[in-house]
């Protein structure tokens, strides 16, 4: 692992921002430098200055804290939509790979196939319109987009484990089903799955940052990256900062959880080096 | 290749019936009664009830679905209760502007990813290699609204060289094509260069070497053809994200297509229009990817024969 590491500064680099905006996450009401909320028109649209390191937006809220109490939503939107979609998908996929038959055939068939049919972010744009912004109804909205893939990803790792002597071994001695299922074939799925989170945490932060950019997301004034962009927009000329950066916290974001699963990948299988 | 492309059209026509079911469902998920909602609050009880009666809503949930169904096999997806004009017509008049843009960002991705994944794979490792890497993962990780106002702040703002909207010509093109093509061109880039790695590992790349033919003719006549296949795929199946992505991308440049449309039917709770744009959307998603499933199976025989 050290050696990997030592090797992989891309690696060691994503790890570290992603502790980072874990623990800015966390701790963000105690640090911010001033109230995300508090308007302060004389100041609005100011650039950045030593009050204001990244400076105002159009009500003249301070950039920086509105971004590190940003980071906080989507950690959490990330984090709730990967954890619920990585359980929903592993359960439903991995178990429809294992009993075979009728349920896999319905799940993969219709289920996934389905959901497949279209593209991830317009079904859950589509959602969000007809259902309604609001943050549980996001998550809502991502989770259904996101569980197919960890499905498939399940699914296709479990038909493979499920042949092997260990699993027979156990059958031979007795277990049930349920306790092969739980107890011998998903600890040797996970790795896949721990991969697929990582680049699938990437993917639910800019699924939200979007969906908040559309205003779709959540409420105002809740300080959310996408909705800031958007917030952004109408002051390209006037005060470019508002777009810049959030932009870069965003893709500093992203970036990170891509380098970390791409890391990630590497050293649970060497053969991609 | 008849009975192919039959029973590909077959295997289709389920997934697009469960695709229009789900759109017409849409506006039965919302919370309440929807009619109220479009109205907004402070709508007088006859007005909420003459919309209603107008939508159908008032009717059998099963009688609103058959009536839905054939409605859209005449062509007819209902009228936007903002406008009163027909969906149809609206949407139908805003499609060739995302096709053209959707079909730009495509070119311009291709033409970017496929050299540099060849170079990419073929200086693996080395620093090339680990630029592109790092550009593409870039590419990706930067959502379309925030490299859309970048690249106006840089090209539009700071030099003045391109316009920030209108779609006149080839110079309106150029910011938009970029920000929704940039991403795909990134994920195009990551495949081009797995999918040669793979190849100039084969045999019959050894043997055309062996046989003394240049690099150039070794890499682009043999690897690459083989090493373009699994691409097409990703191709059609990313066309889908370019489709919804364009809903971004027109919104920030005013560009006149669906996706804006889209946009501001969700903006003004135009429930009809909402689901004539998905439902439109994601129709030309399959159609794509049908496309893109016959077209593997002309470059790639052996999936005929399969």
């Amino acid at each position: 692992m050290t050696e990997f590491l030592r090797k992989n500064k891309l690696a060691v680099g994503g790890l570290v921002i992603v502790t980072a905006l874990t623990l800015t996450a966390v701790f963000a009401p105690w640090f911010i430098p001033y109230d995300p909320a508090d308007q302060d028109l004389v100041d609005r649209l100011q650039g950045p200055s030593w009050r204001h390191p990244f400076g105002n937006d159009d009500l003249g809220r301070d950039i920086l804290s509105r971004i590190l109490l940003g980071a906080r939503v989507s950690m959490r939107v990330g984090a709730t939509v990967v954890l619920l979609s990585g359980i929903a998908g592993v359960l439903i996929g991995g178990f429809a790979g294992y009993i075979g038959g009728k349920l896999d055939a319905f799940v993969t068939m219709v289920v996934i196939n389905s959901l497949l049919a279209f593209p991830g972010i317009l079904l859950a744009i589509a959602l969000v319109a007809f259902l309604g912004p609001g943050l549980d109804r996001l998550i809502f909205a991502l989770t259904i987009i996101g569980w197919v893939g960890y499905a498939r990803l399940a699914r296709g790792q479990v038909l493979k484990v499920k042949t092997l002597e260990f699993v027979e071994a156990a059958r031979a001695l007795g277990a049930s089903r349920l306790r092969i299922f739980i107890r011998h074939i998903l600890p040797n799925i996970i790795q896949p799955v721990l991969v697929q989170a990582s680049i699938g945490m990437a993917g639910a932060i800019l699924a939200e940052a979007s969906l908040s950019f559309l205003g779709l997301g959540i409420a105002p004034p809740t300080p959310s990256w996408g909705a800031m962009l958007n917030d952004a927009r109408n002051h390209l000329f006037d005060a470019p900062h508002m777009v810049v950066f959030p932009s870069i916290a965003l893709a500093l974001t992203v970036l990170s959880f891509n380098f970390l699963g791409d890391a990630l990948r590497d050293w649970l299988d060497p053969r991609n080096l | 290749m008849a009975s192919l492309i039959l029973r590909r059209l077959v295997l289709t026509l389920p997934v697009i019936w469960i695709v229009v079911t789900l759109v017409f469902g849409l506006i039965h998920m919302v919370p309440g009664d929807p009619v109220a909602q479009m109205l907004g609050e402070g709508a007088a009880v006859t007005q909420v009830e003459r919309l209603r009666h107008e939508l159908g809503l008032d009717r059998p949930f099963l009688e609103q679905y058959r009536t839905y169904i054939v409605g859209l096999l005449r062509g007819d997806l209902g009228v936007s209760f903002r406008n009163q004009e027909s969906v149809a017509s609206s949407i139908l008049a805003r499609y060739p502007a995302t096709i053209e843009l959707a079909a730009a960002a495509m070119v311009f991705s291709v033409v970017l990813a496929v050299p540099f994944g060849v170079v990419s794979a073929i200086r693996r490792g080395r620093a090339a290699d680990r630029a592109i890497g790092f550009i593409s993962l870039l590419g990706i990780s930067l959502p379309s609204f925030a490299l859309g106002p970048m690249l106006i702040l840089l090209f539009s703002v700071v030099l003045g060289l391109l316009p920030v909207s209108g779609r006149d010509g080839f110079s309106h093109f150029v910011l938009p094509t970029a920000t929704l093509g940039a991403a795909f061109a990134a994920i195009t880039t990551r495949m081009v260069r797995g999918s040669m790695l793979e190849e100039i590992r084969q045999d019959y790349v050894r043997t055309a070497r062996a046989k003394g033919l240049s690099e150039r003719t070794v890499l682009f006549t043999h690897a690459l053809r083989n090493g373009l296949i699994p691409v097409i795929t990703v191709l059609g199946l990313q066309t889908g994200t370019l489709l919804a992505g364009a809903i971004i991308t027109e919104m920030i440049f005013s560009w006149p297509g669906l996706g804006r449309l889209t946009f501001q039917a969700i903006s003004a709770r135009d429930y009809p229009l909402v689901q004539g744009c998905i439902l439109t959307i994601a129709l030309t998603y399959i159609l794509i990817n049908l496309i893109t499933d016959l077209l593997y199976s002309v470059v790639d025989p052996r999936i005929r024969y399969d």
